[in-house]
C-alpha cells in the first residue's frame, strides 16, 4: 500500500529528510531521577536508532531502563526526572531542546505511544468513538464533519466488529483486547511516524497478545512506520522485531539482529536472559545460569511423605454466581427485592480432577476460565455451590470456608499466591509473616519459631539478615521466596501455585521455578500449579488440564498433552505462544 | 532497640524535610506541657478575684490583662489547657474506638453489619452536627462527661466512613487471603492484619477530628452548655469577654481565642505529618 502523506500544519519536523538518515536517533542519553537518597541515573550513555519502517525491539527486566529512554524520546517522564544528557534526534529535531508547546503538537501526530495496561489508557466516561475524534480534533487531521466516519474507519482498521455499535461503547463494556485494539485506533488515528509500543501485551492472554501483536505489525509495516516494542519477553521481540536492544540496569549491552541475537547472543547478560527464558526442548536446570551450582540434576530421591494414591479428589464441581448487573448502592438496599429467578453464570462447570500425591498438575487456562475460582473452592477460601472436594479420605467441600481457618486440615493445605507483593501484609516483617501460620496452627513458643523461620528462610533461600525487613524494603524475588516460605512451613500437602511467578523477572522466574522443584522433592508435597503460560507449566508439571469457560478440554500427561494436543483449544494455546528462535 | 532507633532516624527525616511538621510537633509539646504543669507554674490563681484590679489591660503583672473580676487571664488560659486538651482526648480515644471498629468491621463483613453501621452514621449525620451536640449535652445534663460522649458522637460517622472504605479496599487482598490460609479466623483478620494497616490514615483522622474536638467542647461552653464558670475554659472565657470588645477590653476575649486557634492549627498541621512518620511506604 502506497504510503500517505497527509497535510500537516505547524510542522516542527523538517518533512524531507534524506532516507539513509534514521527516523529516531537516540545519542548518548542519561536520564537522572532526583530521589531521596540523591541523583539516580536510571539510563546511561544509551544509544538507539529506529531506521524508517523499522520495528526495533527493547528488551530487558525490570529496572533495565526500557521505559524511561522510551519516556524520555516523548518527553514525559514525570518531575523527578531530567534529561542529564545526550540528545534525541526525530526526523533530525532535537527533541530534547524543543519547546513543550511543539512536543505537546508532535506527541500524538508524529509519534504516539500504548501503554500496558489499555484499561487505565482510556478514559471510562468518554464513548471510545468520542475518544478517537478528540486525538483527530486536536491535531487538526480532519473536519468537525467527517470526523465520526473517520473515527468508526479506524475502528474497522483495528478490526473491532460491528465499529458503527461500538463507537458508542464504554470502555468498560469491553474487553482486555479490545481495549488495547481503541488504544492502538488513537494512538495511530493521526497516523504518526514513530510508534513506541510499552508492554503492550502484558496481562493480555496469550491468544489475545497474538492477535494484537499481529495487528500493531501489520498496520505498521501497511503504514511504513517505524515502531519501538518494550518487552521483557524475548520470544515476543523475536517474533515480532526487525532488530533488538537489550538492556541492563540503564545501559544497553547489546544491539543486534533480532535472528542473529538469539542464535548467537554476544553478551553474557544476552545468554543469561536467552537461557532464563522457559521454551520448548529445555529442562528446568537448563534454566539456570552457566555454571551454577544448584544446577544438579533434580534428586529423584523419594520424598519423605512420598505414597502413591489420590490426594485430592474433585468430582462435578460447580461454582455459580448471580450475575451481576452494575447497581448502585442506593437500589441495593432500598430497591425492590431481585426475582427469585436470577441469572445464573457458572464460573466453573462441573469439574472433575484428581492430584495424586507427590504429583504436580498444571491447570492452564486463559483469563476468566475459572481457574482461579476453582483453585479458590479448593484452598477452601470460597464455597462451592455443588460437587464433591475429597481431601485425603475427607469431604473438606462440606466445611464452611469461613470455619476452615481453624481447623487442622488448615495445615496441610497451603496456598502461594500470584503477586507477592499483594500476598505480604506491608505492616509485617518477613519473619512475622512466615511465623504466621506456625503461630496460628501449630503450637511453637517464640524462641521455637524464630528457629523455624531461620530454617525456612534457609530452605528457601532468602538470607537470614532480611527476615527483619518489610517487604518494602525486599525485591520481588525476595517476596516471592517468602510468600513460599509461608506457604511450605507446616509442611502441608498440598500447595496450590497460583501463577507464582507471573509478576517477576524471567532470571528471577528460573531461580524460583527450580526451588519450588526441589522443594517438592525434599518435602515431598503436591502441586496444583495454576497459570497461563504452558512453557512454564511443562517445566514443572506431570500433568495438564486445560480449562476454558469453566470446563475441562483437555487433560493429560503434560508431553502428549504439548506434542500431540487433542482439543482445537490447547493447539490454538500452543500456536500463540511467541518463541525465540533456539 | 534498632527499631526505636529507626523510627527516630525516620521523624528526623519527616521532620528536615517538612519543617512545618517539626513546628507543629514543637507546638503541641507546648500545650502538652501547658496541660500538665500549667496549674503548678502560673503566677496566679486562675480562680483568685481581685476587685481592685478589675480589667486592666496587658501589663508585666499581668501578661494577658485581667477580666471583669480581676482574675489573670494568663494564668487562665494556661491552666485551661488541661481541661479542654482533656475533653478532646478522651473523646477522640471514644469515637476512634466506636467508629474506627464498627468502620473496619462494616467494610469487611458487608451485608447486615454495613448497613446497621451505616444506617447509624446516616441517621447521625441528617443533623447539623453542633445542633444535636448541643441537645445531646442538653438532654443528658451539662457535665464534662456529656460533652466527651457528644462530641464523640458526632465524630462517629467521619471515622466509620474512612475505616469502612480502607477495609473494604483491603478485605480480598492477598494478604488477607494468606492470614486465612494461615489459620486466622476472620475477627484475628480484622484486628491484627486489616487494623494496623488502616492506621495510618485513621492517625491523620484523629488529629483532625482533635482539633475539631477541641473547638466543638469550647463551642458549647462558649453557648454555656457545658463547663460552667468559674472553671477556666478557652470557650467560656471567649463568650465573657465577648460582651467587652465593644467597650475596648479587646484583650479578655482575645487570648482565650488565640490560645484555641492555635491549638486547632496544631493538630491540622500535625496530621499530615503523623500519617508521614506512620506509613511504611515512605520508610526506607
Amino acid at each position: 500500500m502506497a504510503k500517505r502523506t497527509p497535510k500537516r500544519t505547524g510542522a516542527a519536523v523538517a518533512r524531507d529528510v534524506p532516507i539513509s538518515m534514521p527516523l529516531l536517533e537516540v545519542r548518548d542519553l542519561t536520564v537522572e531521577f532526583a530521589t531521596r537518597r540523591g541523583t539516580v541515573r536510571a539510563v546511561e550513555h544509551v544509544n538507539v536508532t529506529v531506521g524508517k519502517g523499522e520495528t526495533l525491539g527493547i528488551v530487558g527486566e525490570s529496572g533495565s531502563g526500557k521505559s524511561v529512554t522510551s519516556f524520555a524520546v516523548m518527553r514525559i517522564l514525570d518531575r523527578a526526572g531530567r534529561i542529564a544528557q545526550g540528545s534525541v534526534l526525530f526526523s533530525g529535531v532535537d527533541l530534547t531542546t524543543t519547546s513543550d508547546a511543539d512536543m505537546r503538537d508532535l506527541r500524538g501526530r508524529e509519534m504516539s505511544m500504548i501503554f500496558q495496561n489499555p484499561r487505565a489508557a482510556l478514559n471510562p466516561i468518554r464513548k471510545i468513538g468520542r475518544q478517537i475524534e478528540d486525538v483527530l480534533l486536536q491535531h487538526a487531521q480532519v473536519g468537525n464533519q467527517d470526523v465520526g466516519e473517520h473515527a468508526i474507519q479506524m475502528l474497522e482498521q483495528v478490526r473491532i466488529a460491528r465499529p458503527r455499535e461500538r463507537y458508542h461503547a464504554y470502555p468498560l463494556e469491553l474487553s482486555g483486547g479490545m481495549c488495547q485494539r481503541v488504544v492502538i485506533a488513537l494512538a495511530l488515528a493521526c497516523r504518526p511516524q514513530l510508534l513506541i509500543a510499552d508492554e503492550p501485551t502484558t496481562g493480555l492472554d496469550v491468544t489475545t497478545q497474538k492477535a494484537v501483536m499481529d495487528l500493531v505489525v501489520e498496520l505498521t509495516r501497511e503504514r511504513g512506520m517505524s515502531s519501538i516494542l518494550i518487552t521483557h519477553d524475548l520470544g515476543l521481540a523475536a517474533a515480532y522485531c526487525n532488530r533488538v536492544v537489550v538492556m541492563e540496569k540503564g545501559r544497553v549491552v547489546e544491539t543486534a539482529k533480532a535472528e542473529t541475537i538469539f542464535t548467537k547472543p554476544a553478551h553474557a547478560y544476552t545468554r543469561k536472559l536467552m537461557r532464563a527464558t522457559p521454551r520448548p526442548g529445555v529442562s528446568l536446570r537448563d534454566l539456570l545460569p552457566e555454571g551454577d551450582s544448584s544446577r544438579a540434576p533434580a534428586s529423584k530421591a523419594p520424598g519423605t511423605r512420598r505414597a502413591t494414591g489420590a490426594l485430592l479428589t474433585v468430582e462435578k464441581l460447580v461454582k455459580e454466581y448471580p450475575r451481576k448487573r452494575e447497581v448502585s448502592l442506593f437500589t441495593r438496599l432500598f430497591g425492590p427485592k431481585p426475582p427469585i429467578e436470577e441469572e445464573i453464570f457458572r464460573a466453573v462447570d462441573g469439574v472433575s480432577f484428581s492430584i495424586n500425591r507427590g504429583e504436580s498438575v498444571g491447570l492452564v487456562g486463559e483469563s476468566g476460565c475459572g481457574k482461579s475460582t476453582t483453585s479458590m473452592m479448593l484452598m477452601r477460601l470460597i464455597d462451592k455451590s455443588s460437587g464433591l472436594i475429597m481431601f485425603d479420605g475427607e469431604d473438606i467441600g462440606e466445611i464452611p470456608a469461613r470455619d476452615f481457618a481453624r481447623i487442622p486440615l488448615r495445615k496441610r493445605i497451603q496456598m502461594v499466591f500470584q503477586d507477592p507483593t499483594d500476598s505480604l501484609n506491608p505492616r509485617y516483617t518477613a519473619a512475622r509473616a512466615i511465623a504466621d501460620p506456625i503461630l496460628r496452627l501449630d503450637d511453637a513458643s517464640g524462641r521455637d519459631v524464630r528457629a523455624r523461620c531461620e530454617e525456612l528462610a534457609r530452605r528457601v533461600g532468602l538470607p537470614k539478615e532480611l527476615l527483619d525487613r518489610f517487604p518494602h524494603q525486599l525485591s520481588g524475588g525476595q517476596k516471592a521466596r517468602v510468600g513460599i516460605a509461608r506457604a511450605i512451613a507446616l509442611k502441608p500437602d498440598l500447595v496450590v501455585l497460583d501463577e507464582p511467578t507471573a509478576a517477576l523477572d524471567v532470571s528471577v522466574q528460573a531461580v524460583v521455578l527450580n526451588l519450588l522443584q526441589d522443594l517438592k522433592d525434599s518435602l515431598g508435597m503436591s502441586y496444583l500449579f495454576v497459570s497461563h503460560d504452558l512453557n512454564v507449566v511443562r517445566l514443572l508439571c506431570d500433568r495438564v488440564i486445560v480449562m476454558r469457560a469453566g470446563q475441562i478440554v483437555e487433560e493429560g500427561p503434560t508431553k502428549q498433552v504439548l506434542s500431540d494436543p487433542q482439543s482445537d483449544y490447547t493447539r490454538e494455546l500452543l500456536a500463540a505462544i511467541p518463541h525465540p528462535p533456539v | 532497640m534498632s527499631e526505636s532507633n529507626s523510627v527516630l532516624r525516620h521523624a528526623r527525616y519527616v521532620v528536615s524535610e517538612n519543617p512545618v511538621t517539626g513546628f507543629a510537633f514543637a507546638m503541641f509539646l507546648l500545650i502538652a506541657f501547658a496541660a500538665l504543669f500549667g496549674p503548678y507554674i502560673v503566677p496566679h490563681d486562675p480562680l483568685a478575684s481581685d476587685t481592685a484590679a478589675t480589667l486592666q489591660p496587658p501589663s508585666i503583672k499581668h501578661w494577658f490583662g485581667t477580666d471583669q473580676l480581676g482574675r489573670d487571664i494568663f494564668s487562665r488560659v494556661v491552666v485551661a489547657t488541661r481541661l479542654d486538651f482533656a475533653i478532646a482526648i478522651s473523646s477522640v480515644i471514644l469515637v476512634f474506638a466506636m467508629g474506627g471498629l464498627a468502620g473496619i468491621a462494616s467494610g469487611f463483613f458487608g451485608g447486615w453489619t454495613d448497613r446497621i453501621v451505616g444506617r447509624i452514621s446516616d441517621t447521625i449525620m441528617a443533623f447539623p452536627l453542633f445542633v444535636l451536640a448541643m441537645g445531646i449535652v442538653a438532654a443528658l445534663g451539662n457535665t464534662v462527661t456529656n460533652i466527651v460522649l457528644a462530641t464523640a458522637v458526632i465524630n462517629f460517622p467521619l471515622y466509620v466512613r474512612v475505616a469502612r472504605a480502607e477495609a473494604n479496599v483491603r478485605r480480598e487482598a492477598g494478604f488477607v487471603q494468606a492470614a486465612r490460609l494461615s489459620g486466622n479466623g476472620e475477627f484475628r483478620v480484622l484486628l491484627m492484619h486489616i487494623l494496623p494497616n488502616i492506621m495510618p490514615i485513621m492517625m491523620v483522622q484523629v488529629s483532625l477530628t482533635m482539633g475539631y474536638a477541641i473547638l466543638n467542647a469550647a463551642g458549647l461552653s462558649f453557648i454555656g452548655l457545658g463547663v460552667r464558670p468559674p472553671t477556666p475554659e478557652w470557650g467560656i472565657m471567649v463568650a465573657e469577654g465577648s460582651g467587652n470588645i465593644i467597650s475596648g477590653e479587646w484583650w479578655i476575649a482575645l487570648f482565650p481565642g488565640l490560645a484555641l486557634m492555635l491549638a486547632v492549627f496544631c493538630f491540622n498541621l500535625l496530621g499530615d505529618g503523623l500519617r508521614d512518620l506512620v506509613d511504611p511506604q515512605r520508610r526506607t
